[in-house]
């Protein structure tokens, strides 16, 4: 089983990009939360416990590379069983921290099983597109399996709440599902469709999310709540200017003019300190990322890894767009994570595992090579 | 899985779908390069200096607190605007020199001012930190004056709890002081931020929930100094909820002047429903000095006052009931069939039990007497011997029914339960059997037994109403700022009198002989054109030493004197008010406290 050729395969440029990054993301939390100091005595040193979690980040990335990707074919269903078996679980016994029932506690861990269930969406919409794909597309008929699939965790996390996380299950899935084709009547049924359900989520929205939402389009009506967020950070960004104030220098987050630094707007932090040139390396750092999935996705010769690593880079793409979007205020704020470089543990480890899993796919193209 | 794919899709296909991805990816990415450009580089310089000024800042506005009137819609409490002095660090560059210079334009001692600073470490620096409180106009002046000399000082309008009234109905009423640590973690304070005022006593504790409001907020624009320059938006307080209490103010100020330089308390209640109508403790505190701030010694001569202001003594004090308590022994005796309004027992102005003599307070003795005579004249050998026939355990049943010996659940904090008797509670808390000569003491309400004036009123307002115990209710009614009514306090029943309409009837004859005839030991609170029923009672603090007795009261040191009580209620054929009133100390009960109860009736009845 081990061969040689894997070795020699092994997808360094893929670990350089998630190192790189990885560090970039503790720097800038040691100066999210060494500047200013009730953040620091609320969590604890968090760049300590985000290296920490970066060594369990590792031990699952290898831990996806060492089999061959095809047993996630064959054993996809059952992880996804596991992991929306998790996210009940968090609905019914799930810890509450400030107002969201999001974490499950085993001994001293804590961490979020939504987090993986995006992993898991990704690998059944997988092996479901692989062994249908055909060069019409899809038809709704076809698509009623995949749709269950997405919705029923992502009406269990938006229920958490967690809207952010859960829009982003739907994204995910979204975007496999129009890589691998939606036949063109399904198509115009399904946007009339996604309009009509768009505006009567409205109705279901929980207040802060609408005036978060409704802030974001016109930020002038709540420039004291969630508008305020929004400007502070384009302070914030813009502040920067080109250079940057300098490492442990951003004055907006020392001020904790920025609500959420370490997590949610961590880019924040981040551009102000190392400015346009440091900001626009990490944006890059990211469309490489994205770039060099795409490629493994196209060096892969068969659909499952193909659509496999379709399905994991739209995921860091989409968290890394509108994470690094709502800091720049092109986006409403809604709670996702900037891939590898925000803290939290779950959100890291399920990254790297999905890095894991492009590395797989990247290092075991050549078996079908013959 | 090969097979399928080649006869459906080719490696080409997939090829152009993902150079159709990598187009849109290169797209999105663009435009945020490009918003990142407009941001850092384009509008760096003007983003930059408005980090750098910090222009933005974020304030909160205290809400006003709800109001507190009485019941017929007079003001008591409200709040006045009062001026506060704040430093944000971050403008002051030099905190400590600012502070410096801050004290001596007011010519104070500055070392309060700095150990706020120091209280404040590890606190956002854009945040400001209150350095004092209540300024007057002249110090408010002068630091408006130096403004330009202070960096990072501003000064706020807040509003300040005000007790119109001063220590009128204090205790009732209550106090506010600054939210606690604790109490801001524990999470049930979610309206509050550190240096907030929340109730901790009374009305304003115990409607806390109705009289917070909500803050508003304000985005100001503010100058390198950190003064503001432009308010940008405003998110306007919510006030909090009025609350009408069931006090009647004049009859409450009435009650406080008769208990000018007097020690006690007295409650009056609505018998149809359970309304307090007056309430005094004395002697009283004044709120107002709670929010302006207190001295450690102001707070210690306070605290240490042997008279204890601080303590609601119509909830919290319990004393012996003294011949009040005859009442029960009345109705217990009259329900047991031990005696009947035909019963009499012949008084010769002392009785034996046992080896042991027990005197009636009238030495010649009060002859033959039935139940309303020896209820008007509070004879003691009639009750000796209804309570020797009754025991202990019998008034003890009673003594529960008629609400004594437990919380009458008003909802004020520090109700006292005091105490009802029995030869079992006698075992379990002294370890020693119960004597026969006890129950006599107890029928006269001289032994164990203790009560709380709220006890007795209420008692007495349940014999007036035909038997009804009420909740005491303070609060009368609740409104929000708009006038709409939020809360109702309704008439809550919590118990029957154990008596029938014919032992009320009896009792009833009894009370109202007790004033109205001039052997009554009532006779000094009867008022001219209302039919008054009443009830006095003398309790002892110690057992009177002999040398005492018969001595003018004057002569007797104050703490050894009786305590003095009056029941009553009026008019006794349909009544509106029952009053119990408490002189620690006072003596007799018809002289000390008599004179109060009828003065009570008098406001509150308007005549």
């Amino acid at each position: 089983m081990f061969d040689r050729r894997l070795v020699q395969h092994f997808d360094w440029v893929l670990l350089a990009l998630a190192l790189v990054l990885e560090a970039i993301g503790i720097l800038t939390l040691y100066s999210a939360v060494n500047a200013s100091a009730h953040v620091a005595d609320l969590t604890g040193p968090v760049y300590l416990k985000q290296t920490y979690w970066f060594g369990m980040g590792i031990a699952a990335m290898v831990a996806m590379f060492l089999f061959n990707y095809k047993w996630l074919h064959r054993w996809g269903g059952a992880a996804y069983a596991f992991s929306v078996g998790l996210l009940l679980a968090v609905a019914f016994a799930g810890k509450e921290v400030s107002g969201s029932q999001r974490w499950l506690v085993v001994g001293s861990l804590s961490f979020q099983p939504s987090e993986i269930v995006k992993i898991a969406v990704v690998i059944v919409l997988a092996r479901y597109f692989s062994d249908r794909c055909s060069e019409e597309g899809f038809t709704l008929k076809s698509l009623w399996k995949p749709l269950v699939w997405t919705l029923v965790p992502f009406i269990l996390i938006a229920r958490q709440p967690d809207l952010g996380t859960g829009l982003v299950v739907l994204l995910i899935a979204g975007s496999m599902t129009l890589f691998v084709k939606i036949e063109r009547r399904s198509m115009i049924c399904l946007t009339g469709v996604g309009v009509f359900v768009c505006s009567v989520a409205w109705f279901f929205l929980k207040e802060y999310q609408k005036q978060r939402i409704s802030a974001f389009w016109n930020p002038e009506t709540d420039p004291l709540g969630a508008g305020y967020h929004v400007i502070q950070s384009k302070i914030a960004v813009g502040s920067g200017m080109v250079l940057g104030k300098g490492f442990l220098k951003g004055t907006q987050n020392a001020l904790s003019f920025l609500p959420e630094q370490h997590t949610d707007f961590i880019f924040s932090v981040l551009a102000e300190e190392w400015g346009f040139l440091g900001s626009a390396v990490v944006v890059t750092l990211y469309l490489l990322l994205i770039i060099w999935g795409l490629s493994i996705a196209m060096r892969s010769k068969e659909p499952f890894g193909t659509i496999l690593a379709v399905g994991i880079t739209s995921m860091v793409f989409w968290q890394a767009v509108i994470n690094v979007g709502m800091a720049l205020g092109l986006l409403p704020v809604v709670g996702v994570t900037l891939p590898l470089i925000s803290y939290g543990g779950s959100s890291l480890v399920a990254t790297m595992l999905g890095i894991g899993i492009l590395m797989n796919i990247s290092m075991r193209r050549f078996m079908f090579k013959d | 899985m090969n097979h399928t794919y080649l006869k459906t899709v080719d490696s080409d296909w997939y090829k152009q779908r993902l150079s159709g991805t990598l187009i849109c990816v290169f797209a999105v990415f663009l435009v945020l390069l490009a918003r990142l450009y407009y941001l850092q580089v384009v509008k760096g310089a003007e983003f930059r200096r408005q980090s750098q000024n910090n222009c933005v800042r974020l304030q909160s506005i205290p809400p006003a607190r709800g109001l507190i009137f009485d019941r017929n819609g007079v003001l008591m409490v409200d709040n006045r605007p009062s001026f506060s002095v704040s430093i944000v660090l971050e403008d002051a560059k030099n905190p400590k020199e600012v502070l410096l210079r801050l004290a001596e334009f007011l010519g104070e001692e500055p070392q309060p001012m700095l150990s706020k600073l120091d209280g404040a470490r590890g606190y956002p620096s854009f945040k400001p930190i209150l350095l004092k409180r209540d300024l007057s106009r002249d110090s408010v002046a002068v630091v408006e004056a130096h403004k330009l000399d202070l960096p990072g000082i501003f000064i706020t309008i807040e509003p300040m709890r005000h007790y119109v009234e001063g220590k009128r109905a204090s205790h009732l009423i209550g106090y506010l002081s600054e939210i606690s640590e604790e109490q801001l973690k524990s999470g049930r304070f979610p309206h509050n931020r550190s240096g907030d005022f929340i109730g901790k006593f009374g009305v304003e504790k115990s409607c806390e929930s109705f009289f917070h409001g909500e803050p508003g907020t304000r985005q100001v624009q503010v100058n390198a100094l950190g003064q503001v320059t432009r308010v940008l938006e405003t998110v306007q307080t919510v006030p909090g909820e009025n609350v009408y209490l069931t006090l009647d103010l004049e009859l409450q100020r009435k009650t406080e002047e008769m208990f000018a330089e007097k020690v006690g308390a007295a409650v009056a209640m609505d018998p149809s429903n359970g309304h307090i109508l007056a309430m005094v403790s004395s002697p009283a505190f004044d709120p107002n000095a709670f929010v302006e701030g207190m001295t450690f010694e102001e707070w210690n001569k306070l605290a240490a006052n042997e008279f204890h202001p601080m303590g609601n003594k119509a909830i919290q004090g319990q004393y012996p009931p003294g011949s009040t308590y005859k009442i029960v022994t009345t109705i217990a005796g009259l329900e047991e069939g031990v005696i009947n309004e035909d019963t009499k027992f012949y008084c010769p102005g002392y009785y034996r039990c046992g080896n042991r003599t027990f005197r009636c307070w009238k030495r010649g003795g009060h002859g033959s007497v039935d139940i309303i005579d020896a209820l008007a004249q509070s004879c003691d050998v009639f009750f000796f011997q209804l309570g020797e026939k009754l025991g202990v355990d019998r008034l003890a049943r009673y003594a529960t029914s008629c609400g004594l010996g437990m919380s009458t659940e008003i909802k004020l904090d520090n109700e006292a339960p005091a105490l009802v008797p029995s030869s079992a509670w006698k075992l379990r808390k002294i370890g020693v059997p119960w004597q026969a000569g006890e129950t006599l003491s107890v029928a006269i309400g001289q032994g164990f037994n203790l009560v709380t004036p709220i006890q007795m009123v209420s008692l007495v307002a349940a014999v007036a109403n035909g038997g009804t115990r009420y909740k005491p209710l303070v609060v009368g009614r609740i409104r929000g700022v708009d006038g709409s009514l939020v809360k109702v306090g309704a008439a809550e029943p919590v118990g029957k009198l154990a008596a029938s309409d014919k032992t009320l009837e009896l009792l009833r004859r009894g009370l109202v002989d007790a004033v109205n005839r001039r052997e009554g030991t009532g006779w000094i609170a009867r008022v001219r054109g209302v039919e008054v029923a009443g009830k006095t009672g003398t309790a002892q603090v110690v057992s009177m030493e002999k040398d005492h007795e018969g001595k003018p009261l004057e002569s007797i040191p104050f703490r050894l004197r009786d305590h003095a009580w009056f029941v009553a209620f009026a008019p006794a054929e349909a009544p509106r008010i029952a009053v119990a009133v408490l002189v620690e100390h006072g003596g007799h009960g018809s002289s000390a406290a008599g004179p109060i109860a009828r003065e009570m009736i008098k406001t509150y009845l308007g005549i």
